[in-house]
């Protein structure tokens, strides 16, 4: 080791890579191969030339096929597509990259990762594990919610916002976890089962898009069992609309997205929650209401039977009785007076013929004289002016001597 | 009704589940039973204020988001993008 230093051979970085390179490019293996494996990160820029990586389970290797050669395909590629390429290993110096120089495409019938899926859903069919008898119903409204995915992807933000808009009530547990590489796989089981310890209402299983390689330990054997026997019930949303992975198929429910995970975790919104609110108020108050009114109707029925039966009608006929009485009574009282008042009649009609009026009428006269209105009754009261007094009025007179006067 | 008279808390004290369970519980029983008026007097008022309670919990409802440490529950922080 001390001999590192003094080495005798010193090179740039880019003598190195050139040296790579011409390794690789003289190895005649490398300059016609066919390489198989399935098309992942496919992109064609605007330039014409195609780029991809080729994987299988465990290695990938960073493909180019240029504008002249892909023009030249017959078949249509797409990520997720087991192929055969056919081309030359060169060294792309500026990144110090190796790749295939593709000119040749041709299709391998299914990729070994979807013979491999394939394989194991069969296997996991067969035992029962996708069975609709195991779902168990996702609950209407949750109050706790779990949510498994990575920790810094999109997915996690996403899920998020859409609980915050459609459920604010909710409390949400996050058991983070890597979602690919080797080391997803157990970490996934791992998270499930803390993450059941604390026994929400529902599991959001999520993760965000990427290549079948990407959703790989969504496929894994031992997390799509330990979804399976997740005593909380699990909504899988993993990838876009068109990934199924295992999971979903071992799953309560499969979303398509993270984002629709969240949504059909939460049927019920805060939105619905509060109509239903508005209506339950709107029953109460009718129902109260008719209570009332019921009550007020059976009342005054209740009223007019009272009435009906009551001794008011009694009264009433007493009273009639009373006033019958009272009529009577008062007419026989009536006649009395009228009797009465005709005997008085006849008496003061008598009374009348005895007063002095009366007896003026058959022609007797009262004479008073005028200075002291002495009644003269005596010619020796006889004297002066004196009035005298006939029936229908009276006259002045004189009194002379007269011979029956005496003196 | 029996339970709920047992188990009768201060409307303010309840979570919104209880509070929904409890209004649902109320309006079925008006509906249904014949029960005797001032009692159902009761009823609804208790009914009114569960109504008023839930609608103050829908109002100011906020997500709360917590995350597994271990075996144990943390608040978390959303990063802010």
């Amino acid at each position: 080791m001390q001999s590192t230093l003094f080495s005798s051979i010193h090179l740039t970085v880019s003598q190195v890579t050139f040296h790579i390179r011409k390794q690789l490019e003289n190895d005649p293996t490398l300059q016609d191969v066919w390489v198989e494996g399935e098309i992942s990160n496919l992109s064609r820029p605007a330039s014409g030339h195609v780029y991809f990586t080729l994987k299988d389970k465990n290695a990938s290797l960073r493909c180019v096929m240029w504008k002249t050669d892909a023009a030249r395909l017959r078949l249509n590629v797409l990520d997720g597509n087991s192929i055969e390429a056919h081309g030359k290993i060169t060294v792309y110096e500026p990144q110090g990259q190796y790749q295939l120089i593709v000119n040749l495409i041709q299709p391998k019938g299914e990729g070994a990762l979807y013979q491999e899926y394939l394989r194991l859903k069969a296997l996991l069919e067969a035992e029962g594990l996708f069975d609709v008898e195991r779902k168990r119903p996702i609950p209407q409204l949750p109050r706790v919610i779990g949510i498994i995915t990575s920790a810094t992807g999109a997915a996690l933000h996403d899920m998020l916002n859409t609980l915050r808009r459609r459920l604010p009530l909710v409390r949400v547990i996050i058991a983070a976890s890597p979602v690919q590489g080797v080391e997803a796989p157990p970490a996934l089981v791992k998270a499930l089962e803390s993450l059941n310890k604390q026994d929400p209402d529902v599991i959001l299983f999520a993760r965000g898009g990427g290549s079948i390689e990407d959703l790989w330990a969504f496929n894994d054997e031992r997390v799509v069992r330990a979804v399976a026997e997740s005593h909380v019930p699990i909504i899988c949303g993993v990838g876009h609309e068109t990934d199924f992975t295992l999971c979903d198929f071992s799953a309560d429910l499969r979303a398509p997205t993270p984002t629709a995970a969240a949504e059909l975790a939460t049927p019920i919104t805060i939105q619905d929650l509060g109509s239903d609110l508005l209506n339950a108020r709107a029953r109460l108050s009718s129902l109260t209401l008719n209570m009332v009114t019921e009550k007020e109707v059976f009342v005054s029925s209740l009223m007019s039977r009272l009435k009906y039966i009551s001794p008011d009608r009694r009264i009433q006929s007493e009273y009639q009785h009373i006033d019958e009485l009272f009529r009577r009574a008062l007419s026989a009282v009536t006649h009395r007076i009228q009797l009465r008042s005709s005997h008085v009649n006849g008496i003061s009609k008598s009374l009348l013929s005895l007063s002095p009026e009366g007896v003026l009428s058959r022609g007797y006269a009262i004479i008073t004289r005028k200075d002291d209105g002495t009644v003269v009754s005596k010619v020796s009261q006889a004297r002066g002016e004196m009035k005298v007094r006939v029936s229908d009025g009276e006259f002045e007179t004189i009194a002379n001597r007269g011979p029956n006067k005496p003196t | 009704m029996a339970k709920s008279k047992a188990a009768i808390k201060p409307v303010e004290e309840l979570s919104y589940e209880e509070a929904l369970a409890e209004l649902e519980g109320i309006v079925e029983s008006l509906e249904n039973e014949q029960s005797p008026l001032e009692e159902s007097m009761k009823l609804f008022e208790r009914g009114q204020a569960l109504v008023t309670h839930c609608g103050v919990l829908l109002e100011s409802a906020q997500l709360k988001v917590q995350k597994l440490v271990g075996e144990s529950v943390v608040d978390f922080e959303e990063e802010s993008e």
